[in-house]
Protein backbone atom coordinates (compact mmCIF):
# COMPACT_ATOMS: atom_id res chain seq x y z
CA UNK A 1 0.00 0.00 0.00
CA UNK A 2 2.17 2.38 0.64
CA UNK A 3 5.31 1.38 -1.54
CA UNK A 4 3.84 3.50 -4.31
CA UNK A 5 4.51 6.73 -2.33
CA UNK A 6 8.14 5.96 -1.28
CA UNK A 7 10.54 5.99 -4.31
CA UNK A 8 8.96 9.35 -5.68
CA UNK A 9 9.52 10.90 -1.88
CA UNK A 10 13.15 9.94 -1.99
CA UNK A 11 13.54 11.33 -5.78
CA UNK A 12 12.03 14.75 -4.43
CA UNK A 13 14.36 14.56 -0.94
CA UNK A 14 17.27 14.13 -2.79
CA UNK A 15 16.32 16.17 -5.27
CA UNK A 16 16.09 19.15 -2.47
CA UNK A 17 19.34 18.53 -0.88
CA UNK A 18 21.21 18.76 -4.27
CA UNK A 19 22.12 15.43 -4.80
CA UNK A 20 22.25 14.28 -8.47
CA UNK A 21 19.47 11.68 -9.20
CA UNK A 22 17.83 10.90 -12.69
CA UNK A 23 14.28 11.16 -13.05
CA UNK A 24 12.86 7.37 -12.55
CA UNK A 25 12.01 5.40 -15.88
CA UNK A 26 13.88 7.74 -18.12
CA UNK A 27 17.25 7.24 -18.66
CA UNK A 28 18.98 10.48 -20.47
CA UNK A 29 19.99 8.86 -23.42
CA UNK A 30 16.57 8.04 -24.68
CA UNK A 31 15.66 11.28 -25.36
CA UNK A 32 14.61 11.84 -29.32
CA UNK A 33 17.11 13.96 -31.43
CA UNK A 34 14.43 15.46 -33.24
CA UNK A 35 15.96 17.59 -35.78
CA UNK A 36 17.69 14.35 -36.82
CA UNK A 37 21.71 16.43 -36.70
CA UNK A 38 23.59 16.10 -33.52
CA UNK A 39 24.78 19.63 -32.20
CA UNK A 40 27.36 18.32 -29.16
CA UNK A 41 29.52 15.36 -28.75
CA UNK A 42 27.30 14.16 -26.28
CA UNK A 43 24.48 14.65 -29.39
CA UNK A 44 26.61 12.22 -31.65
CA UNK A 45 26.70 9.45 -29.24
CA UNK A 46 22.96 9.41 -29.06
CA UNK A 47 22.33 9.80 -32.74
CA UNK A 48 24.19 6.15 -33.11
CA UNK A 49 22.65 4.87 -30.30
CA UNK A 50 19.45 5.73 -32.45
CA UNK A 51 20.66 4.70 -35.70
CA UNK A 52 21.13 1.46 -34.30
CA UNK A 53 17.97 1.35 -32.57
CA UNK A 54 16.26 2.01 -36.15
CA UNK A 55 18.91 -0.68 -37.75
CA UNK A 56 17.25 -2.87 -35.51
CA UNK A 57 13.69 -2.04 -35.38
CA UNK A 58 14.03 -2.33 -39.82
CA UNK A 59 15.49 -5.42 -39.12
CA UNK A 60 12.50 -6.85 -36.48
CA UNK A 61 10.09 -5.73 -39.16
CA UNK A 62 11.32 -7.30 -42.07
CA UNK A 63 11.66 -10.68 -39.99
CA UNK A 64 8.03 -10.70 -38.81
CA UNK A 65 6.77 -9.68 -42.49
CA UNK A 66 8.13 -12.44 -43.43
CA UNK A 67 6.69 -14.91 -41.26
CA UNK A 68 3.59 -13.85 -41.39
CA UNK A 69 3.53 -13.60 -45.06
CA UNK A 70 4.60 -17.63 -44.74
CA UNK A 71 1.87 -18.49 -42.81
CA UNK A 72 -0.33 -16.29 -44.97
CA UNK A 73 0.71 -18.33 -48.27
CA UNK A 74 -0.61 -21.50 -46.55
CA UNK A 75 -3.82 -20.20 -45.44
CA UNK A 76 -4.66 -18.66 -48.87
CA UNK A 77 -3.51 -21.56 -50.64
CA UNK A 78 -5.61 -24.00 -48.77
CA UNK A 79 -8.29 -21.05 -49.58
CA UNK A 80 -7.39 -21.36 -52.99
CA UNK A 81 -7.39 -24.98 -53.70
CA UNK A 82 -11.18 -25.07 -51.91
CA UNK A 83 -12.91 -22.21 -53.76
CA UNK A 84 -11.56 -24.14 -57.27
CA UNK A 85 -12.54 -27.58 -56.54
CA UNK A 86 -15.14 -26.50 -54.08
CA UNK A 87 -17.22 -23.45 -56.99
CA UNK A 88 -17.20 -25.88 -59.68
CA UNK A 89 -19.44 -28.35 -57.46
CA UNK A 90 -22.02 -25.91 -55.92
CA UNK A 91 -25.30 -26.03 -57.06
CA UNK A 92 -29.09 -25.15 -55.83
CA UNK A 93 -29.64 -29.19 -56.17
CA UNK A 94 -26.57 -29.26 -53.08
CA UNK A 95 -29.21 -28.16 -51.32
CA UNK A 96 -32.91 -29.99 -52.25
CA UNK A 97 -31.61 -33.50 -53.14
CA UNK A 98 -30.11 -35.89 -50.54
CA UNK A 99 -26.82 -37.50 -50.79
CA UNK A 100 -27.07 -39.61 -53.79
CA UNK A 101 -25.40 -43.70 -54.34
CA UNK A 102 -22.40 -43.29 -56.47
CA UNK A 103 -22.53 -42.79 -60.39
CA UNK A 104 -26.06 -40.62 -59.75
CA UNK A 105 -26.76 -37.15 -59.24
CA UNK A 106 -27.36 -35.63 -55.62
CA UNK A 107 -27.04 -32.67 -52.97
CA UNK A 108 -26.37 -32.33 -49.59
CA UNK A 109 -30.06 -31.44 -48.40
CA UNK A 110 -29.63 -34.41 -45.44
CA UNK A 111 -26.14 -33.36 -44.38
CA UNK A 112 -26.95 -29.76 -44.64
CA UNK A 113 -30.26 -30.01 -42.30
CA UNK A 114 -28.29 -32.50 -40.08
CA UNK A 115 -25.59 -30.29 -39.00
CA UNK A 116 -27.77 -27.96 -38.78
CA UNK A 117 -29.75 -29.55 -36.30
CA UNK A 118 -26.98 -30.89 -34.41
CA UNK A 119 -25.08 -28.00 -34.16
CA UNK A 120 -28.09 -25.95 -32.62
CA UNK A 121 -28.87 -28.76 -30.15
CA UNK A 122 -25.65 -28.75 -28.62
CA UNK A 123 -25.11 -24.70 -28.60
CA UNK A 124 -28.55 -24.99 -26.40
CA UNK A 125 -26.71 -27.25 -24.40
CA UNK A 126 -23.27 -25.95 -23.93
CA UNK A 127 -24.18 -22.20 -23.88
CA UNK A 128 -26.25 -22.29 -20.30
CA UNK A 129 -23.56 -24.68 -19.04
CA UNK A 130 -20.61 -22.55 -20.28
CA UNK A 131 -21.78 -19.48 -19.38
CA UNK A 132 -23.16 -20.22 -15.88
CA UNK A 133 -19.37 -22.15 -14.80
CA UNK A 134 -17.91 -19.21 -16.61
CA UNK A 135 -19.66 -16.38 -13.86
CA UNK A 136 -19.11 -19.17 -11.12
CA UNK A 137 -14.96 -19.00 -11.96
CA UNK A 138 -15.01 -15.36 -12.46
CA UNK A 139 -17.31 -14.05 -9.57
CA UNK A 140 -17.50 -16.58 -7.09
CA UNK A 141 -15.17 -18.62 -7.33
CA UNK A 142 -12.16 -16.90 -8.24
CA UNK A 143 -8.64 -18.87 -6.59
CA UNK A 144 -10.72 -20.99 -4.16
CA UNK A 145 -9.92 -24.43 -4.80
CA UNK A 146 -12.85 -25.92 -6.31
CA UNK A 147 -12.33 -22.85 -8.63
CA UNK A 148 -8.77 -23.93 -9.46
CA UNK A 149 -9.43 -27.40 -9.92
CA UNK A 150 -12.20 -26.54 -12.52
CA UNK A 151 -9.84 -24.59 -14.13
CA UNK A 152 -7.51 -26.92 -14.68
CA UNK A 153 -9.86 -29.63 -16.33
CA UNK A 154 -11.38 -26.94 -18.25
CA UNK A 155 -8.23 -26.25 -19.45
CA UNK A 156 -7.69 -30.00 -20.51
CA UNK A 157 -10.79 -30.15 -21.80
CA UNK A 158 -10.17 -27.14 -24.03
CA UNK A 159 -7.20 -29.54 -25.44
CA UNK A 160 -8.63 -32.59 -25.51
CA UNK A 161 -8.45 -34.31 -28.66
CA UNK A 162 -11.82 -34.34 -30.28
CA UNK A 163 -12.05 -37.96 -31.52
CA UNK A 164 -11.48 -38.65 -27.36
CA UNK A 165 -14.41 -37.00 -26.72
CA UNK A 166 -16.08 -38.95 -29.81
CA UNK A 167 -14.88 -42.35 -28.14
CA UNK A 168 -16.47 -40.94 -24.72
CA UNK A 169 -19.94 -40.71 -25.97
CA UNK A 170 -19.71 -43.22 -27.98
CA UNK A 171 -18.92 -45.72 -24.72
CA UNK A 172 -21.28 -43.58 -22.36
CA UNK A 173 -24.57 -43.06 -24.50
CA UNK A 174 -23.99 -44.53 -27.84
CA UNK A 175 -23.24 -48.31 -26.40
CA UNK A 176 -26.11 -47.90 -23.55
CA UNK A 177 -28.86 -47.20 -25.84
CA UNK A 178 -27.69 -49.59 -28.78
CA UNK A 179 -27.35 -47.25 -32.08
CA UNK A 180 -25.84 -44.08 -33.05
CA UNK A 181 -27.82 -40.88 -33.03
CA UNK A 182 -27.85 -37.28 -33.39
CA UNK A 183 -28.46 -36.55 -29.60
CA UNK A 184 -25.08 -38.78 -29.06
CA UNK A 185 -23.64 -36.45 -31.92
CA UNK A 186 -24.56 -32.99 -29.98
CA UNK A 187 -23.68 -34.14 -26.75
CA UNK A 188 -20.21 -35.17 -28.11
CA UNK A 189 -20.25 -31.74 -29.64
CA UNK A 190 -21.37 -30.00 -26.21
CA UNK A 191 -18.28 -31.48 -24.82
CA UNK A 192 -16.38 -29.43 -27.13
CA UNK A 193 -18.29 -26.71 -26.85
CA UNK A 194 -18.64 -26.05 -23.14
CA UNK A 195 -14.58 -25.05 -22.12
CA UNK A 196 -14.78 -22.73 -25.02
CA UNK A 197 -17.77 -20.68 -23.46
CA UNK A 198 -16.73 -21.32 -19.64
CA UNK A 199 -13.23 -20.05 -21.09
CA UNK A 200 -14.49 -16.56 -22.59
CA UNK A 201 -16.86 -16.34 -20.09
CA UNK A 202 -14.63 -15.99 -17.75
CA UNK A 203 -11.82 -14.11 -19.71
CA UNK A 204 -14.57 -11.79 -20.47
CA UNK A 205 -16.15 -11.08 -17.05
CA UNK A 206 -12.56 -10.50 -15.72
CA UNK A 207 -11.94 -7.69 -18.33
CA UNK A 208 -14.67 -5.69 -16.34
CA UNK A 209 -13.24 -3.15 -14.02
CA UNK A 210 -13.70 -4.05 -10.47
CA UNK A 211 -14.87 -0.19 -9.75
CA UNK A 212 -17.64 -1.26 -11.96
CA UNK A 213 -18.87 -4.41 -9.42
CA UNK A 214 -17.90 -1.89 -6.61
CA UNK A 215 -20.19 0.77 -7.89
CA UNK A 216 -23.22 -1.81 -8.35
CA UNK A 217 -22.42 -3.51 -4.27
CA UNK A 218 -22.10 0.21 -3.65
CA UNK A 219 -25.51 0.81 -4.14
CA UNK A 220 -26.32 -2.31 -1.50
CA UNK A 221 -27.37 -4.66 -4.85
CA UNK A 222 -26.78 -8.24 -3.83
CA UNK A 223 -24.48 -10.17 -5.74
CA UNK A 224 -26.64 -12.09 -8.41
CA UNK A 225 -28.09 -8.87 -9.47
CA UNK A 226 -24.93 -7.01 -10.09
CA UNK A 227 -23.90 -9.81 -12.26
CA UNK A 228 -27.02 -10.15 -14.29
CA UNK A 229 -27.58 -6.53 -14.24
CA UNK A 230 -24.37 -5.19 -14.71
CA UNK A 231 -21.13 -7.12 -15.21
CA UNK A 232 -22.47 -9.91 -17.42
CA UNK A 233 -24.49 -7.07 -19.41
CA UNK A 234 -21.11 -4.92 -19.82
CA UNK A 235 -19.63 -7.79 -21.63
CA UNK A 236 -22.31 -9.30 -23.69
CA UNK A 237 -20.71 -9.00 -26.52
CA UNK A 238 -17.64 -10.80 -25.74
CA UNK A 239 -20.18 -13.73 -23.97
CA UNK A 240 -22.00 -13.86 -27.87
CA UNK A 241 -18.75 -13.85 -29.22
CA UNK A 242 -17.78 -16.89 -27.24
CA UNK A 243 -20.80 -18.74 -27.98
CA UNK A 244 -20.23 -18.33 -32.14
CA UNK A 245 -16.48 -19.11 -32.24
CA UNK A 246 -17.40 -22.14 -30.07
CA UNK A 247 -20.94 -22.47 -32.89
CA UNK A 248 -17.50 -22.26 -35.80
CA UNK A 249 -15.40 -24.72 -33.91
CA UNK A 250 -18.34 -27.31 -33.40
CA UNK A 251 -19.37 -27.02 -37.63
CA UNK A 252 -16.30 -27.99 -38.18
CA UNK A 253 -15.40 -30.93 -35.84
CA UNK A 254 -15.54 -34.63 -37.68
CA UNK A 255 -14.10 -37.52 -35.18
CA UNK A 256 -17.14 -36.96 -32.46
CA UNK A 257 -19.34 -37.37 -34.89
CA UNK A 258 -18.19 -40.38 -36.50
CA UNK A 259 -18.45 -42.32 -33.11
CA UNK A 260 -21.87 -40.51 -32.50
CA UNK A 261 -24.42 -39.22 -34.95
CA UNK A 262 -22.46 -41.69 -37.66
CA UNK A 263 -24.16 -40.82 -41.30
CA UNK A 264 -27.23 -41.45 -42.57
CA UNK A 265 -27.75 -41.79 -46.48
CA UNK A 266 -31.47 -40.79 -46.69
CA UNK A 267 -33.38 -37.50 -45.49
CA UNK A 268 -34.10 -38.21 -41.74
CA UNK A 269 -34.96 -36.05 -39.50
CA UNK A 270 -35.16 -38.48 -36.17
CA UNK A 271 -32.40 -37.17 -33.66
CA UNK A 272 -33.05 -40.45 -31.91
CA UNK A 273 -31.45 -42.48 -35.27
CA UNK A 274 -27.94 -41.89 -37.05
CA UNK A 275 -28.04 -38.65 -38.75
CA UNK A 276 -26.40 -37.10 -41.79
CA UNK A 277 -23.89 -34.26 -41.07
CA UNK A 278 -21.55 -32.33 -43.25
CA UNK A 279 -18.38 -33.46 -41.55
CA UNK A 280 -18.55 -37.38 -41.77
CA UNK A 281 -20.05 -37.07 -45.59
CA UNK A 282 -16.98 -35.00 -46.66
CA UNK A 283 -15.21 -37.66 -44.53
CA UNK A 284 -16.52 -40.49 -46.47
CA UNK A 285 -17.24 -39.12 -49.82
CA UNK A 286 -13.39 -37.39 -50.01
CA UNK A 287 -12.46 -40.88 -49.45
CA UNK A 288 -14.43 -42.34 -52.08
CA UNK A 289 -13.33 -43.75 -55.90
CA UNK A 290 -16.41 -41.79 -57.33
CA UNK A 291 -16.12 -38.25 -58.80
CA UNK A 292 -18.98 -37.13 -58.59
CA UNK A 293 -18.79 -37.99 -54.63
CA UNK A 294 -15.47 -36.18 -54.49
CA UNK A 295 -17.22 -32.87 -56.09
CA UNK A 296 -20.09 -33.24 -53.30
CA UNK A 297 -17.25 -33.24 -50.41
CA UNK A 298 -15.40 -30.46 -52.21
CA UNK A 299 -18.83 -28.56 -52.16
CA UNK A 300 -19.78 -29.77 -48.45
CA UNK A 301 -15.89 -28.15 -47.31
CA UNK A 302 -16.55 -25.33 -49.17
CA UNK A 303 -20.12 -24.29 -47.47
CA UNK A 304 -18.64 -25.16 -43.89
CA UNK A 305 -15.72 -22.90 -44.86
CA UNK A 306 -18.01 -20.13 -45.85
CA UNK A 307 -20.13 -20.69 -42.71
CA UNK A 308 -17.13 -20.55 -40.37
CA UNK A 309 -16.09 -17.33 -42.06
CA UNK A 310 -19.76 -15.75 -41.76
CA UNK A 311 -20.48 -17.15 -38.30
CA UNK A 312 -16.75 -15.35 -37.32
CA UNK A 313 -17.57 -12.59 -39.59
CA UNK A 314 -20.18 -12.07 -37.49
CA UNK A 315 -18.88 -12.34 -33.96
CA UNK A 316 -16.00 -9.96 -34.86
CA UNK A 317 -18.13 -7.17 -36.13
CA UNK A 318 -22.00 -7.45 -35.12
CA UNK A 319 -20.71 -8.07 -31.76
CA UNK A 320 -17.78 -6.10 -31.50
CA UNK A 321 -16.59 -5.59 -28.14
CA UNK A 322 -16.88 -2.16 -27.42
CA UNK A 323 -18.22 -1.76 -24.03
CA UNK A 324 -15.71 -2.46 -21.67
CA UNK A 325 -13.19 0.16 -21.15
CA UNK B 1 -11.26 12.09 21.14
CA UNK B 2 -9.81 15.09 18.47
CA UNK B 3 -12.68 15.74 16.96
CA UNK B 4 -15.00 16.76 20.11
CA UNK B 5 -12.21 18.74 21.22
CA UNK B 6 -11.69 20.44 18.25
CA UNK B 7 -15.38 21.14 18.11
CA UNK B 8 -15.25 22.78 21.21
CA UNK B 9 -12.29 24.93 20.32
CA UNK B 10 -14.06 25.94 17.30
CA UNK B 11 -17.25 27.29 19.26
CA UNK B 12 -16.09 30.61 20.26
CA UNK B 13 -15.09 31.30 16.41
CA UNK B 14 -18.35 29.93 14.79
CA UNK B 15 -21.22 30.09 16.80
CA UNK B 16 -23.27 29.54 14.25
CA UNK B 17 -23.87 25.70 13.25
CA UNK B 18 -24.91 23.75 16.24
CA UNK B 19 -22.79 21.10 17.41
CA UNK B 20 -23.15 17.74 15.23
CA UNK B 21 -23.45 14.55 16.60
CA UNK B 22 -21.49 11.65 15.42
CA UNK B 23 -22.92 9.68 12.76
CA UNK B 24 -20.01 6.83 12.26
CA UNK B 25 -17.27 6.37 14.61
CA UNK B 26 -14.17 4.41 14.51
CA UNK B 27 -12.30 2.92 18.01
CA UNK B 28 -9.18 1.07 17.56
CA UNK B 29 -9.58 0.52 14.23
CA UNK B 30 -6.89 -2.04 12.36
CA UNK B 31 -7.29 -2.68 8.96
CA UNK B 32 -5.23 -5.91 7.20
CA UNK B 33 -4.55 -6.64 3.67
CA UNK B 34 -3.54 -10.36 4.09
CA UNK B 35 -0.41 -9.82 6.26
CA UNK B 36 -0.31 -5.75 5.93
CA UNK B 37 -1.64 -3.68 8.13
CA UNK B 38 -3.06 -0.72 6.58
CA UNK B 39 -4.79 1.49 9.02
CA UNK B 40 -3.63 1.40 12.82
CA UNK B 41 -5.35 2.30 15.76
CA UNK B 42 -7.50 5.04 13.97
CA UNK B 43 -10.11 6.70 16.50
CA UNK B 44 -12.48 8.99 14.86
CA UNK B 45 -16.22 10.82 14.65
CA UNK B 46 -17.84 11.61 11.70
CA UNK B 47 -19.92 14.21 12.33
CA UNK B 48 -23.63 14.14 11.24
CA UNK B 49 -24.37 16.40 8.14
CA UNK B 50 -21.20 17.53 7.96
CA UNK B 51 -18.28 17.25 5.42
CA UNK B 52 -15.29 15.39 6.62
CA UNK B 53 -12.07 15.41 4.58
CA UNK B 54 -9.24 12.87 4.54
CA UNK B 55 -6.26 13.96 3.16
CA UNK B 56 -2.68 12.27 2.80
CA UNK B 57 0.37 11.38 0.89
CA UNK B 58 -0.54 8.34 -1.56
CA UNK B 59 -1.12 4.98 0.05
CA UNK B 60 -1.27 6.57 3.95
CA UNK B 61 -5.14 4.35 3.86
CA UNK B 62 -7.32 6.86 3.23
CA UNK B 63 -9.19 5.25 0.43
CA UNK B 64 -8.50 1.78 2.45
CA UNK B 65 -10.76 4.02 5.63
CA UNK B 66 -13.50 4.91 3.20
CA UNK B 67 -13.56 1.54 2.11
CA UNK B 68 -14.25 0.10 5.67
CA UNK B 69 -16.65 2.66 6.11
CA UNK B 70 -19.39 0.39 4.49
CA UNK B 71 -17.24 -2.63 4.21
CA UNK B 72 -16.46 -2.95 0.92
CA UNK B 73 -13.32 -4.39 1.61
CA UNK B 74 -15.39 -7.74 2.16
CA UNK B 75 -15.69 -8.44 -1.12
CA UNK B 76 -11.70 -9.45 -1.00
CA UNK B 77 -11.02 -12.35 1.26
CA UNK B 78 -7.70 -11.54 2.70
CA UNK B 79 -9.03 -8.30 3.64
CA UNK B 80 -10.51 -7.85 7.18
CA UNK B 81 -10.83 -4.61 10.04
CA UNK B 82 -10.96 -5.40 13.15
CA UNK B 83 -12.00 -2.70 16.05
CA UNK B 84 -15.19 -0.77 15.79
CA UNK B 85 -17.33 1.06 13.69
CA UNK B 86 -20.14 2.18 14.88
CA UNK B 87 -23.56 3.24 12.81
CA UNK B 88 -26.83 3.79 14.30
CA UNK B 89 -25.46 2.13 17.26
CA UNK B 90 -24.52 -0.93 15.72
CA UNK B 91 -21.31 -2.20 15.23
CA UNK B 92 -21.22 -2.69 11.50
CA UNK B 93 -17.71 -4.79 11.56
CA UNK B 94 -19.26 -7.84 13.51
CA UNK B 95 -20.24 -10.66 11.14
CA UNK B 96 -23.95 -10.72 10.68
CA UNK B 97 -24.16 -7.43 9.97
CA UNK B 98 -26.66 -7.40 6.31
CA UNK B 99 -23.97 -5.85 3.84
CA UNK B 100 -26.28 -4.94 1.23
CA UNK B 101 -28.24 -2.70 3.82
CA UNK B 102 -25.59 -0.81 5.34
CA UNK B 103 -24.74 -0.30 1.59
CA UNK B 104 -27.89 1.35 0.64
CA UNK B 105 -27.12 3.60 3.73
CA UNK B 106 -23.76 4.41 3.70
CA UNK B 107 -23.24 4.88 -0.56
CA UNK B 108 -19.93 5.53 -1.88
CA UNK B 109 -18.35 7.09 -5.28
CA UNK B 110 -15.69 6.28 -7.00
CA UNK B 111 -12.59 7.58 -7.83
CA UNK B 112 -13.31 6.96 -11.90
CA UNK B 113 -17.19 7.35 -12.82
CA UNK B 114 -18.11 4.13 -13.11
CA UNK B 115 -21.73 4.35 -15.19
CA UNK B 116 -23.27 1.05 -15.66
CA UNK B 117 -23.72 -0.58 -19.47
CA UNK B 118 -27.45 0.80 -19.29
CA UNK B 119 -29.53 4.02 -20.04
CA UNK B 120 -29.42 7.16 -17.71
CA UNK B 121 -32.37 6.60 -16.85
CA UNK B 122 -31.93 2.69 -15.72
CA UNK B 123 -28.58 3.65 -14.23
CA UNK B 124 -30.20 5.42 -11.60
CA UNK B 125 -32.96 3.28 -11.19
CA UNK B 126 -31.28 0.30 -10.62
CA UNK B 127 -30.26 1.57 -6.74
CA UNK B 128 -33.74 3.04 -6.29
CA UNK B 129 -35.83 -0.58 -7.36
CA UNK B 130 -33.40 -2.41 -5.39
CA UNK B 131 -35.11 -1.34 -2.05
CA UNK B 132 -38.29 0.40 -2.97
CA UNK B 133 -41.00 -0.34 -5.20
CA UNK B 134 -41.93 2.41 -7.36
CA UNK B 135 -44.53 3.15 -10.01
CA UNK B 136 -43.39 4.25 -13.09
CA UNK B 137 -44.23 8.05 -12.54
CA UNK B 138 -42.96 7.23 -8.60
CA UNK B 139 -39.12 6.51 -10.33
CA UNK B 140 -39.15 9.12 -13.20
CA UNK B 141 -39.65 11.51 -10.33
CA UNK B 142 -36.97 10.35 -8.49
CA UNK B 143 -34.38 9.80 -11.61
CA UNK B 144 -35.58 13.88 -12.05
CA UNK B 145 -35.25 14.68 -8.49
CA UNK B 146 -31.34 13.14 -8.14
CA UNK B 147 -30.24 14.24 -11.70
CA UNK B 148 -31.52 17.84 -10.01
CA UNK B 149 -29.41 16.87 -6.88
CA UNK B 150 -26.41 16.26 -9.17
CA UNK B 151 -27.09 19.39 -11.15
CA UNK B 152 -27.17 17.25 -14.52
CA UNK B 153 -31.12 17.20 -14.69
CA UNK B 154 -30.44 20.41 -17.50
CA UNK B 155 -28.37 18.01 -19.24
CA UNK B 156 -29.73 14.95 -18.62
CA UNK B 157 -33.34 15.49 -19.67
CA UNK B 158 -33.71 14.84 -23.01
CA UNK B 159 -31.12 12.17 -23.40
CA UNK B 160 -32.84 10.14 -19.99
CA UNK B 161 -33.18 6.71 -22.85
CA UNK B 162 -29.34 6.89 -23.95
CA UNK B 163 -26.42 4.73 -22.58
CA UNK B 164 -24.93 6.44 -19.64
CA UNK B 165 -21.60 5.65 -20.96
CA UNK B 166 -22.01 7.73 -24.08
CA UNK B 167 -21.37 10.45 -21.99
CA UNK B 168 -18.45 12.58 -21.03
CA UNK B 169 -16.16 11.74 -17.82
CA UNK B 170 -17.38 15.26 -15.96
CA UNK B 171 -21.18 14.01 -16.70
CA UNK B 172 -20.52 10.55 -16.02
CA UNK B 173 -19.15 11.23 -12.20
CA UNK B 174 -22.15 13.44 -11.98
CA UNK B 175 -24.34 10.57 -12.84
CA UNK B 176 -22.84 8.25 -10.53
CA UNK B 177 -23.12 11.14 -7.58
CA UNK B 178 -27.20 11.44 -8.90
CA UNK B 179 -27.06 7.47 -9.13
CA UNK B 180 -25.61 7.07 -5.07
CA UNK B 181 -27.86 10.08 -3.90
CA UNK B 182 -30.82 8.63 -5.43
CA UNK B 183 -31.07 5.29 -3.10
CA UNK B 184 -31.11 8.44 -0.43
CA UNK B 185 -28.16 6.68 1.81
CA UNK B 186 -27.59 8.42 5.09
CA UNK B 187 -23.94 8.47 4.43
CA UNK B 188 -22.16 9.21 1.04
CA UNK B 189 -18.31 8.41 0.71
CA UNK B 190 -16.46 9.96 -2.02
CA UNK B 191 -13.19 8.44 -3.29
CA UNK B 192 -11.23 11.47 -4.94
CA UNK B 193 -14.63 12.13 -6.77
CA UNK B 194 -12.76 14.56 -8.78
CA UNK B 195 -9.68 13.55 -9.67
CA UNK B 196 -10.38 12.70 -13.24
CA UNK B 197 -12.40 15.62 -13.68
CA UNK B 198 -11.52 19.05 -15.30
CA UNK B 199 -12.06 22.16 -13.07
CA UNK B 200 -15.57 22.94 -14.30
CA UNK B 201 -16.70 19.74 -13.49
CA UNK B 202 -14.82 19.58 -10.49
CA UNK B 203 -16.26 23.22 -9.14
CA UNK B 204 -19.98 21.96 -10.31
CA UNK B 205 -19.03 18.74 -7.89
CA UNK B 206 -17.81 20.80 -5.05
CA UNK B 207 -21.10 22.86 -5.32
CA UNK B 208 -22.72 19.73 -5.28
CA UNK B 209 -21.21 18.65 -1.63
CA UNK B 210 -21.91 21.51 -0.07
CA UNK B 211 -25.62 21.06 -1.19
CA UNK B 212 -25.68 17.37 -0.32
CA UNK B 213 -24.06 18.13 3.44
CA UNK B 214 -27.60 19.58 4.18
CA UNK B 215 -29.34 16.36 4.04
CA UNK B 216 -26.38 13.51 4.16
CA UNK B 217 -23.12 13.09 6.14
CA UNK B 218 -20.06 13.16 3.67
CA UNK B 219 -17.00 11.68 3.71
CA UNK B 220 -14.32 12.17 0.78
CA UNK B 221 -11.23 11.66 0.66
CA UNK B 222 -9.05 14.24 -1.55
CA UNK B 223 -5.68 14.84 -2.71
CA UNK B 224 -6.22 18.53 -3.71
CA UNK B 225 -5.93 20.29 -0.51
CA UNK B 226 -7.42 23.18 -1.93
CA UNK B 227 -10.39 21.06 -2.42
CA UNK B 228 -10.50 19.67 1.47
CA UNK B 229 -10.30 23.05 2.62
CA UNK B 230 -13.20 24.78 0.43
CA UNK B 231 -15.73 21.96 0.91
CA UNK B 232 -15.07 20.78 4.21
CA UNK B 233 -16.12 21.23 7.95
CA UNK B 234 -13.57 18.75 9.85
CA UNK B 235 -10.06 17.55 8.18
CA UNK B 236 -7.77 14.43 8.94
CA UNK B 237 -4.47 14.15 8.12
CA UNK B 238 -3.10 10.36 7.58
CA UNK B 239 -0.12 8.87 7.06
CA UNK B 240 1.30 5.31 6.67
CA UNK B 241 -2.02 4.50 8.47
CA UNK B 242 -2.46 6.96 10.65
CA UNK B 243 -4.84 9.12 11.69
CA UNK B 244 -2.14 11.48 12.78
CA UNK B 245 -4.11 14.14 12.93
CA UNK B 246 -7.74 15.76 13.11
CA UNK B 247 -9.77 18.41 13.68
CA UNK B 248 -12.37 21.52 12.57
CA UNK B 249 -10.73 21.96 8.92
CA UNK B 250 -10.00 25.86 9.63
CA UNK B 251 -7.52 24.71 12.62
CA UNK B 252 -6.09 22.15 10.81
CA UNK B 253 -5.18 24.29 7.54
CA UNK B 254 -4.64 27.40 9.88
CA UNK B 255 -2.40 26.49 12.77
CA UNK B 256 -2.06 22.12 12.45
CA UNK B 257 -1.32 21.15 15.91
CA UNK B 258 1.71 18.73 14.30
CA UNK B 259 4.56 19.65 12.32
CA UNK B 260 3.87 16.63 10.01
CA UNK B 261 0.59 17.90 8.98
CA UNK B 262 2.13 21.60 8.99
CA UNK B 263 4.75 20.09 6.24
CA UNK B 264 1.89 18.19 4.03
CA UNK B 265 -0.09 21.11 3.91
CA UNK B 266 2.30 23.65 3.09
CA UNK B 267 4.07 21.28 0.36
CA UNK B 268 7.19 20.85 1.73
CA UNK B 269 6.85 16.97 2.40
CA UNK B 270 4.49 14.55 0.00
Amino acid sequence: MSAPGRPKREYRSAQREGTPVSPPGRPKGELLPLGGKARSAKGEQMTSVYRKRLYVNRMNLVMSLCMMAFGMMFLLWILWVLFANGLAALSPTLFTQTTPPPGSAGGLANAIYGSVVIVLVATFISTPIGILAGIYLAEYGKNGWLARLTRFINDILLSAPSIVIGLFVYTVYVMQVGHFSGWAGSFALALIAIPVVVRTTENMLHLVPASLREAAVALGAPMWKVILRVTLKAVRGGVVTGVLLAVARMSGETAPLLFTALNNQFWSTSMDAPMANLPVVIFQFAMSPFDDWKNLAWAGALLITLTVLAINILARTVFRQSDVR
Amino acid sequence: MNFDAAAVRLVPETPSPPEPSAKMSCRKLDFFYGNFQALSNIDLDIAERRVTAFIGPSGCGKSTLLRTLNRMYSLYPGQRATGEIAFNGQNILEPGVDLNMLRAKVGMVFQKPTPFPMSIHDNIAFGVSLYENLSQRDMDERVEWALTKAAMWGEAKDKLKQSGMALSGGQQQRLCIARAVAVKPEVLLLDEPTSALDPISTAKIEELISELKRDHTIAIVTHNMQQAARVSDYTGYMYLGELVEFGATDEIFLKPGKKETEDYITGRFG
